[in-house]
């Protein structure tokens, strides 16, 4: 009995949650799939693989959702302190790849490199401005020296267009 | 039987030793044991990080490079357990357990050189093994037909799924993600578009670097951003200090034999990760200890054999991966692909047709070991500035060169934004606790194994009995079975025990 009690209500909630997901991209894939022709066991059309992939995760997702555990198993990678507000991070983080992919097209590599670390190295709350730019001016000497001289990534310096 | 053996591993030997291989070689070791070596970073994103610079090389030299990048990083990240008490790469989780107060003991020196010579000894044994094992293994793998490579596959993915960590369902909705993130883009049997959301770019498959390195580089950047501090200042470690005394060497002698036995034995079945394995080991070594109060305090037995089982396994688990084409975990399977992007088909044939890339590989895992130890010693005192490197510069940094070297595989930006887009979703996943590794064995192996489902099928006229007729294919499908048996008696004692 003591195993219903040691769950608490967190641990429910990611059961509760991720296997919802499941269920949802597993009945997705599903719906998608039967517009791909499913075709039978013998002549398996091309939705036959990804409708029974599908069922599989919708299956599962249903019985995750069905049987919470205790969390703290998977994610332990190292994280030290308790989770302070992500937002920061993470918004800087996706922001610095974005600017990657447009910079890089319009501005070149070294623009490219600075504000990718620039932006990135901002979602650390312990980076000031000052912190961030010297280490994205640091990486964008290493990247020109590395990866436009010599490695020739197909990337122009500085350009603009 | 022995005697071809041993004259084609000369031949690789000849193949490793070439100046421009060595040095290749080299460069992977070194490279690895640097990525490896820092915080929050494991094999998997040292090896997805720099397999872009090996695409110009030809497939000798790269595979060899990699293979080198993958000990080296696989050395790399003990070094984070036993000094640091970081476990960046999942299966030393076991070593921090008495790595670290090792550490704390000022034997941490010690304890990383028990490391090295028992990840030697079991390397060295595995190869052996794998000499002898993989002209057997590919005479029965010839005789394979769709049937028993779609169940053998199947047993594999299901191994994989519930072995790894956390519950055995969502390691198995995760292999199904994977095998449908597999299906998405031209059905090569119909060309169909399949699941490309109206993106013409995503009519070729999804680029494997850049699932990798999403779910393991940005996923792990997005979790652990605020949350990863530097630690470890008061670590100072000398050449002279990476000798073990008499007393510990004896002490770890036979957990080292009894680690490397256990990793083999893992190794030799598909789809067990090298967690639970060094895991097993570690808990066997307890078990047989006859002061079971030491571990947990700093045993050196409770190094040297986890770490003995993991190498032992990593070597046996290349036989699968290179003469079946069927990984054994999450990291061969990335090294899988890796083959694939340059050309080389692995399976039955790999032997036969690519013998110099075989043997010159087997022979190089001596040589790779051998370039381990020669560069740990001198640069352990660099490692060791390395591992304090604060992750609020090391993260900025690591997303640049992701970027750049996702962009530089095929120079399409689309595939960096499937970085991101990857990486959001593994952030997604691992905060709700969902293991992240079974989604690169399922699209690994996904296309294979759809490929030979259908073929299967169709040669059988439809009838889903051939599956459990053909007597190799019914065995695999027995031990699948087996496997869903015991994971449900074990999900349902533990609840009864409760």
């Amino acid at each position: 009995m003591s195993k219903r009690r040691d769950l608490d209500r967190k641990d429910r909630r990611i059961a509760y949650y991720g296997g919802s997901l499941m269920t949802f991209i597993g009945l997705a894939a599903i719906i998608q799939s039967i517009q791909y022709h499913v075709g039978t066991f013998r002549q398996m059309g091309p939705g036959y693989f990804p409708a029974a992939v599908g069922t599989i995760l919708l299956l599962s997702g249903i019985g995750i959702a069905l049987s919470p555990h205790r969390t703290g198993t998977v994610a332990a990678t190292g994280a030290d302190t308790q989770p302070r507000t992500q937002l920061r991070g993470w918004t800087c983080i996706m922001l610095s790849i974005i600017a990657f992919i447009v910079v890089s097209r319009h501005g070149g590599l070294l623009p490219a490199t600075f504000s990718t670390v620039f932006i990135a190295a901002l979602g650390d709350c312990d980076n000031t401005p000052r912190e961030a730019a010297i280490l994205a001016a640091t990486l964008s000497i290493v990247s020109g020296i590395v990866f436009w001289w010599a490695l020739s990534v197909q990337i122009p310096l500085v350009t603009w267009n | 039987m022995m005697a071809p053996a041993l004259q084609d591993l000369w031949k690789g030997f000849g193949v490793a030793f070439e100046f421009h291989n060595l040095i290749w070689s080299f460069f992977g070791v070194l490279l690895g044991n640097l990525i490896g070596v820092m915080p929050g970073m494991g094999a998997m994103s040292a090896i997805s990080l720099l397999l872009p610079l090996t695409y110009s090389l030809s497939p000798i030299p790269a595979i060899l490079m990699l293979a080198g990048i993958f000990y080296g990083s696989q050395y790399g990240g003990a070094i984070g357990a036993i000094l640091l008490n970081l476990p960046c790469h999942p299966p030393h989780a076991v070593t921090c357990l008495d790595g670290y107060p090792l550490t704390l003991q000022g034997r941490g020196g010690a304890a990383l050189g028990i490391t090295m010579l028992s990840s030697f000894f079991a390397a060295s044994m595995g190869i052996v093994v794998m000499i002898f094992a993989s002209p057997l293994l590919v005479r029965a793998a010839l005789s394979f037909g769709p049937t028993e490579v779609f169940s053998i596959m199947l047993l594999g993915l299901l191994a994989g799924a519930t072995m790894s960590r956390g519950p055995p369902l969502k390691g198995i909705a995760m292999t199904a993600l994977g095998l449908l993130v597999g299906t998405v883009g031209t059905d090569v049997n119909t060309g169909v578009q399949r699941f490309n959301f109206g993106l013409p770019e995503l009519s070729e498959k999804i680029e494997l670097i850049a699932l990798a390195l999403g779910v393991f580089g940005i996923a792990d950047f997005l979790l652990n951003v605020n949350r990863m501090k530097t630690r470890g200042d008061e670590i100072r470690i000398r050449m002279r200090d990476m000798r073990p005394s008499r007393a510990e060497l004896k002490r770890s002698f036979f957990p080292m034999v009894r680690g490397t036995l256990i990793g083999m034995l893992f190794g030799a079945m598909p789809g067990t990760g090298p967690t639970i394995t060094t895991f097993v080991a570690y808990a066997l070594e307890r078990k047989v200890a006859k002061d079971q109060k030491r571990f947990g305090h700093g045993a050196i037995e409770g190094v040297a054999s986890p770490e003995a089982a993991s190498h032992a396994k990593t070597q046996v688990d290349f036989i699968p991966t290179m003469s079946l084409g069927i990984p054994g975990d999450p990291v061969m399977a990335l090294l899988l692909g890796a083959l694939l992007i340059h050309g080389v088909q692995p399976g039955p044939q790999l032997i036969t047709e690519h013998a110099d890339l075989f043997w010159g590989l087997i022979a190089s895992f001596w040589v790779g070991n051998i370039l381990l130890i020669i560069l740990n010693v001198p640069l352990i005192g660099i490692w060791v500035r390395l591992l304090r490197v604060p992750y609020r510069y090391l993260f900025p940094s690591a997303i640049l060169f992701i970027a750049i070297g996702v962009y530089s595989m095929n120079n399409s930006l689309f595939e960096v934004a499937e970085i991101l887009v990857c990486g959001v979703a593994g952030a997604i996943l691992l905060s709700l606790e969902f293991p992240v590794a079974p989604i690169i064995l399922g699209y690994v192996l996904g296309p294979t194994l759809e490929e030979n489902f259908r073929r299967a099928a169709l040669l059988s006229r439809g009838d889903l009995m051939v599956f459990i007729d053909q007597p190799i294919s019914g065995l695999f499908l027995g031990f699948s079975a087996l496997l869903i048996a015991t994971q449900l008696l074990v999900a349902w004692r533990a609840g009864a025990e409760t």
